[in-house]
């Protein structure tokens, strides 16, 4: 997947809530456009990300395997 | 999506115990992350969980209930197999063995989310607790009107 990423959030190693938390938080400090790399080992992430994007109206650009965890990418909409 | 004229949540936390606390934070952080903007009533047990963990009361009988029944996130038990403490032990000792956040960061973070503490009156009053034994975070000591304002236009309420 090829996709320019601007804020790296590492959350290997944190459980639910955490990685919202801190998801949350990142995106405050981020540009309408940006785009979040999450890399999460949980499980939940995998629905949890998502539905915090439908949540929030903020898109889901996908999710790709990387060895034993996960990155999620998020762009940021307004 | 949220209805953006109602996107608030209000959750009253009752309960003291360890497990329904931490049930309470973090649904608030869920909430609170979501963009909603989130108010913690906190009332009778529940006060525990914003003690700063100092000995309370004035009289015999506050003084007793601060010393049986003290606050503060560190030395509240869970609701069930607490064994005078041993349980409380226990239920630490495997969230640490598996990552998860213990209950002071999961407060300083709801802090730093923007969630409101509100403190009832009448619970501390009983109870013998004075705003210098809350945390200095806790935003405003109020009644159960402000509860109802704050439930009534938000699209989430939970009782714990």
């Amino acid at each position: 997947m090829e996709i320019k990423v601007d804020v790296v959030q590492d959350s290997l190693g944190q459980m639910c809530p955490m990685p919202i938390a801190y998801l949350a938080k990142n995106m405050r400090t981020m540009e309408a456009g940006q785009v979040l790399e999450i890399q999460s080992d949980d499980d939940g992430a995998h629905a949890d990300i998502p539905a915090w994007c439908k949540q929030t109206n903020n898109e889901f650009l996908g999710e790709e395997k990387s060895g034993d965890f996960y990155k999620y990418y998020i762009k940021k909409s307004s | 999506m949220a209805n953006k004229d109602n996107n608030r949540a209000t959750i009253v936390l009752f309960s003291g115990d360890f497990d329904k606390v931490f049930a309470a934070f973090t649904i608030a952080i869920g909430t609170a992350a979501a963009g909603m903007d989130t108010t913690m009533f906190v009332t009778f047990w529940g006060l525990k969980a914003i003690q700063k963990g100092n000995l309370t009361g004035k009289g015999i009988m506050g003084r007793m209930i601060g010393l049986m029944n003290r606050g503060g996130l560190d030395v509240i038990g869970p609701s069930k197999f607490n064994f005078g403490g041993i349980g409380r032990w226990m239920f630490k000792k495997m969230m640490v063995d598996k990552k998860i956040v213990m209950l002071p960061e999961m407060r300083d973070t709801l802090i730093d989310l923007g969630v409101h503490f509100l403190a009832c009156k009448t619970s501390m009053d009983v109870m013998e607790i004075r705003r210098e034994d809350l945390i200095d975070e806790v935003e405003d000591i109020v009644g159960a009107a402000t509860m109802v304002e704050s439930a009534a236009n938000s699209s989430l309420q939970y009782f714990i």
